[in-house]
């Protein structure tokens, strides 16, 4: 359904893609996880034809999204990152506009309009003006909008950004439905590892380039086993002794250790008889893509995340909401 | 333009008229501004300073010669307003909506100058009904005959908008373009005073003014021809021209965006 190869676009003298490859099935839910400026917004802009790639090429349901832009544009529904509704429309005036510029057919307007609504719980409240919206129902309303026209792939760039659990939740079951009943392809990009499992494959992109690409299952294996964190009076003479008698490298993050073993539940507990250090807490669970994306890349994926620009845009943005 | 993109030229035409019929507060201010000038400013200036105006061998009270005038104004103000939301549109995120429909750049930048002149049309059409007021008499005929005028002004007008608003980053410029521009093309547009008897620098930049030319046809039209500057057939030409020409810019300048 999606073609990408060696796509590689920078602004000035910054690569914001370095090269990337990949392909997307039919039907299937595709994502990119990465940290902010990893040029996943970068690469959904080309793939939806509003920014050109300079070089390598990319097709999507057949058609080149440089040569071809009008019929990609009319094949793909978009969520973009930042609201893009007009809040002082009401959400069905919202949606007549949409299916007035994708020649939604008028016949079938109506009830389609009807029943885009209806999916995301948000009929009763069409006539009402979008400003008075919270903002997982312009969420929702953007969702819905971007699904008016039948598209054959559905861009969801950070679909829950900056919303509540419940709402982040409520979107997920959506979006699985979905894909049950409209075999549509999904491809969506974020940075929030738990909603990474949600997809069937996913692409690790860093630096404007992909550094892995697996089901979420197969990437956790990358990590050797289980994780276990843990705190001590002295991190440093621990992480010495475990190497010695255990001969495992323990990573340094956030004042912690952090360790990968095989079988973590046996493990456990001749390594807090082994160490002389007095062991201030421990924990241990399945490896996460958080652990994946640290493996990889030797930062976490929120290192990058937390810069004053970044918590300024994301402070707009949910006043926007 | 194939029926694809004429629909669409309806969908954004249709969204400014929607937002324009909800936004009550701009429908009252429509009537506010011009009346300030006609009966307070007009009026002021008329009585204080004993101002009756004389050109071609006609005479006329100074608030009816600046009536059209500030006709003119309501249009200017209203076209580039609505011109300039697009602004507002790339900032909250509306415009991206717009850019990545499967339709020609073109027919965005048409829709849009529609939308702009309708709803300058509508605000122009408020301020017509204050004739009464201000002793001009307006036929039904004469309405239906200044009605497509003041479209077509509107249409010019909106599409200079449009132009700046293509180029225009943010809102902030917009303080910018309102001492830069639109006042200077109201000041100059001889709304306020006759163009007769002008130094030779004042002259050329008053002929410079697009709306000069709009405010002429209007005075024709509304207090007879002796007050014109200019014949109706010029006016009506050099305004054509400006919009047929601000138009294919901006129609230009959405296609490279």
């Amino acid at each position: 359904m999606i073609e990408v190869r060696e796509i590689q676009k920078s602004f000035g003298e910054v690569e914001a893609v370095a090269g990337v490859t990949f392909d997307v099935g039919g039907g299937e839910i595709f994502g990119f996880l990465g940290p902010n400026g990893a040029g996943k917004t970068t690469t959904i802009n080309i793939l939806c034809t509003l920014v050109r790639p300079t070089s390598g090429s990319a097709a999507l349901a057949g058609y080149d999204v440089v040569s071809k832009a009008s019929e990609v544009r009319a094949s793909i529904g978009i969520v973009f990152q930042d609201p893009s509704l007009d809040e002082r429309l009401s959400a069905y005036e919202n949606l007549i506009f949409h299916a007035l510029v994708y020649s939604v057919p008028k016949d079938v307007r109506e009830e389609r309009i009807a029943s885009a609504l209806d999916m995301v719980g948000l009929w009763e409240r069409r006539r009402d003006i979008v400003r008075t919206f919270s903002g997982g129902m312009k969420r929702r309303l953007e969702i819905a909008r971007g699904l008016l026209h039948h598209p054959k792939v559905l861009f969801l760039d950070e679909p829950t950004l900056g919303l509540d659990p419940q709402t982040r939740n409520k979107i997920w079951e959506f979006v699985h439905d979905l894909r049950e009943k409209e075999n549509i392809t999904i491809f969506l990009t974020t940075h929030y590892m738990d909603e990474a499992e949600n997809c069937n494959r996913i692409a690790i992109i860093d630096h404007g380039r992909i550094i892995a690409l697996d089901t979420p299952a197969k990437l956790k294996t990358m990590v050797g086993g289980d994780v276990i964190t843990l705190s001590t009076a002295d991190d440093e003479a621990a992480a010495e002794q475990i190497k010695e008698l255990h001969g495992l490298e323990a990573t340094a993050q956030d004042a912690k250790l952090i360790l990968e073993v095989p079988d973590g539940e046996k493990f456990l507990a001749p390594l807090v008889r082994s160490l002389d250090t007095p062991i201030n807490s421990i924990s241990l669970r399945r490896p996460t893509l958080e652990d994946v994306f640290l493996k990889l890349t030797g930062r976490t994926i929120r290192d990058e995340s937390a810069g004053a620009l970044d918590s300024m845009r994301s402070h707009v943005r949910m006043r926007r909401r | 333009m194939n029926m694809n993109n004429l629909r669409a030229v309806y969908a954004i035409w249709l969204r400014d008229v929607i937002r324009y019929k909800r936004d009550k507060a701009r429908v009252v201010s429509s009537l506010a501004q011009p009346a300030l000038f006609l009966f307070v400013f007009g009026n002021g200036l008329a009585r204080g300073l004993s101002i009756n105006v004389a050109t071609g061998g006609a005479r006329t009270g100074y608030v009816a010669f600046i009536y059209p005038g500030i006709i003119g104004m309501t249009l200017l103000f209203t076209s580039m307003f609505t011109a300039v939301s697009i602004v507002w549109d790339r900032e909250f995120g509306f415009l991206k909506e717009v850019m990545v429909a499967p339709i020609s750049r073109a027919s965005v930048a048409i829709g849009k100058a529609l939308g702009g002149s309708t709803v300058a049309l509508i605000q122009g059409g408020i301020v017509l009904l204050l004739s009464p007021f201000l002793g001009v008499k307006l036929s039904p005929l004469l309405i239906i005959t200044v009605l497509p005028v003041m479209l077509l002004i509107s249409f010019s007008l909106t599409s200079i908008g449009i132009v700046i608003a293509a180029k225009m980053e943010s809102m902030e410029g917009f303080q910018v373009i309102m001492n830069f521009l639109i006042m200077p093309l109201f000041v100059l547009s001889g709304a306020m005073f006759p163009l007769t008897r002008l130094p030779v620098w004042l002259r050329s930049l008053t002929r410079a003014d697009p709306l000069t030319y709009g405010v002429d046809a209007l005075r024709g039209l509304i207090l007879g021809p002796k007050l014109a500057e200019f014949s109706l057939a010029l006016d009506l030409t050099v305004i054509a021209l400006v919009g047929a020409i601000m138009i294919s810019v901006a129609v230009y300048f959405f296609e490279r965006q």
